[in-house]
């Protein structure tokens, strides 16, 4: 059934197969490109929305590069600026810590403009599944717990409980906990260093 | 230091058999006994140095680059490449070793083929060029020694895995297993506890 | 009626996964939830379907002895556009998947297929093929995933029906194993009762 295996032929087939397969590849690249703009773009926009009071701006056209530490201003967090009738109602954190179980992790702190949080949300994260992953649950209690909290007056020590600070960490997920905490403390200092 | 963290990081804490699931089919399939599970591991580590070596230059200089005067990344091919460059690279490795060392590739060479489509091979190229690695600093992307390291430090928490395993196996021939859990279901229960006890690794680094 | 013989096959006497077990790393490592095997079985059952027929169709041009280099880059490039349209349009599905997603290139059951099967057979019988193995890899994913969801979080296809939480060991690595191993002494213990 199948043909010869002299090399020519070897050469021919397997080349004329690959020259299809990166063809068919790219095509669908090109095709799919924008979709997969339009998704992350989404997900960014959800994040915001569900992190701040409402807006009637498009934060992702308001963007300012806040740096965490002011003396080194190279490395610089995201912050979208949610405004209602030209007022600033709330600023979106962008904050990525790499303290997590499964490596680096990144999260949507919303802040009022006085510094209380108003919501979080996690961007994306390589916890393990089903565990560390229950800081993806907006319902749990962990998460629910910062809403409210000022983090810049000082009233709140950033720490899980076990680390005598005031979170309470996720059952058995402890790592996964203090490293949400520094992704918070990293996100509280970017909020300092806004004006 | 690092060096000894990634070391750390890949064999155990993120064993790439009990922990990340990758080379599941290896492991279950060759750890009958001691001596081949060692044969095995050893390929391995051998093909995974090699593999990640290859596949992070493409990576760097091959499918992100400037081509033509305009700067390109391609790396959608990504896939594509990485897999025909590993089979590439396997049977090269076959045919360079029984030349060179004939011992060696009757120890190993009947599993070279078999490590083709070992996915711990293209799952450590595909890891190590696309996520950060903190390793107690700054999360960075690997550089290539790094990247070596972290790869065939990868394969050897294989061997650790499937050596362990193995033995475990050659005991279990000797007991009286009931009939329905005979063959792969008590080596998954097995591997299972195994999984259990390396857990206890997890949070060191 | 002959062809669909074809299609139950892969489903209960040459499932994938309990009986050939084939497969082995996504089923063990994306099982955490029945949404997530559900969704690992469907890209597997997609990129399968293509594969075979694409490869029942070249088979007879493909000369003997490039037929695996040239079987992985046809597998390779429905994974990349399985992986495409799976960012564009569920990402989230995409993001919990991960690597998992390209290493369907490397998962035994495809290429074991096209070499087993699909290039032996017309495309017709390929894609019935492919559809009943795809079927049974994804019940036995949603299986696993299931039993795994409703021990270790107390939830099924992520409908949580109890507040509390569960044996979260179920849904870390040992779980996997642990689960696999005895569904598999079920799965035995059912078909031996039949033979007998």
């Amino acid at each position: 059934m199948a043909i010869k295996s002299s090399l020519r032929n070897m050469a021919l087939v397997l080349t004329l197969v690959c020259l299809g397969a990166s063809a068919a590849v790219a095509v669908i690249y090109a095709v799919t490109k924008d979709p997969i703009e339009i998704a992350k773009a989404e997900k960014t926009n959800k994040a915001i929305k569900q992190v701040v009071p409402a807006f009637d701006n498009n934060p992702s056209e308001e963007i300012l590069n806040v740096p965490a530490d002011a003396s080194n201003p190279k490395e610089t967090n995201k912050v979208y600026v949610a405004k209602k009738g030209g007022e600033v109602v709330g600023y979106a954190v962008e904050s990525t810590t790499t303290k997590g179980f499964g490596g680096a992790f990144t999260i949507m702190v919303g802040f009022t403009p006085n510094g209380e949080v108003y919501n979080t949300s996690v961007i994306s994260h390589s916890e393990t599944p089903g565990l560390g992953a229950k800081i993806t649950d907006g319902q749990s209690h962990f998460i629910t717990q910062w809403n409210g909290k000022n983090l810049v007056d000082g009233s709140v020590k950033i720490a899980v409980t076990k680390d005598g600070g005031d979170i309470d960490a996720i059952t058995a997920s402890t790592i996964t906990s203090r490293a949400y905490c520094d992704a918070m403390e990293i996100a509280a200092n970017v909020f300092n260093n806004i004006k | 230091m690092e060096y000894i963290i990634i070391i750390i990081t890949a064999v155990f804490v993120n064993n790439v058999v009990l922990s990340q699931f990758l080379g599941i089919c290896p492991f279950l399939g060759v750890s009958k006994k001691i001596s081949t599970a060692f044969g095995m591991s050893l390929a391995l580590v051998l093909v995974m140095g090699l593999a990640t070596l290859v596949t992070y230059l493409i990576q760097n200089y091959v499918l992100i680059n400037t081509w033509f005067g305009e700067k390109m990344d391609i790396t959608f091919m990504q896939t594509i490449v990485f897999i025909l460059v590993i089979a590439a690279l396997v049977q090269m490795v076959e045919i360079i070793l029984k030349k060179i060392n004939p011992t060696l590739y009757q120890a190993l060479g009947i599993f070279l083929p078999l490590i083709t489509t070992n996915c711990a091979v293209l799952g450590a190229a595909l890891i190590v060029v696309t996520k950060q690695f903190s390793f107690g600093g700054e999360p960075h992307m690997l550089n290539l020694a790094e990247s070596v390291v972290y790869s065939m430090a990868l394969a050897v928490g294989f061997g650790v895995a499937i050596i362990l395993f193995a033995g475990m196996r050659e005991q279990m021939e000797l007991s009286n297993v009931p009939k329905s859990l005979k063959g792969t279901p008590i080596a998954l229960i097995t591997a299972g506890l195994l999984a259990l006890a390396f857990m206890g690794f997890q949070g060191i680094v | 009626m002959s062809k669909f013989k074809y299609l139950l096959e892969g489903i209960v006497k040459n499932n994938p996964t309990f009986v050939l077990v084939l497969g082995m790393c996504p089923t063990l490592a994306t099982t955490t939830s029945a949404m997530n095997g559900m969704g690992m079985g469907a890209a597997t059952m997609a990129v399968l379907i293509c594969s075979n027929m694409v490869i029942s169709l070249l088979a007879p041009v493909i000369p003997d002895k490039v037929r695996i280099p040239c079987y992985i880059v046809v597998i390779a490039a429905f994974v990349t556009v399985v992986q495409f349209v799976m960012q564009a349009f569920t990402p989230a599905l995409y993001e919990t998947l991960g690597i998992f997603i390209p290493l369907i290139v490397v998962n035994c059951i495809v290429l074991g297929r096209a070499e087993a099967f699909a290039n032996k057979h017309s495309v017709l019988e390929s894609a019935l093929d492919g559809i009943g193995i795809g079927i049974g890899f994804t019940i036995a994913l949603t299986c696993i995933g299931l039993v795994r969801e409703v021990l270790g979080n107390l939830s099924a296809f992520d409908h949580k029906f109890a507040s509390s939480d569960g044996m979260l060991v179920f849904v870390l690595a040992p779980g996997a194993f642990l689960v696999l191993g005895y569904l598999m002494v079920i799965f035995n213990k059912i078909k031996g009762k039949k033979n007998a």
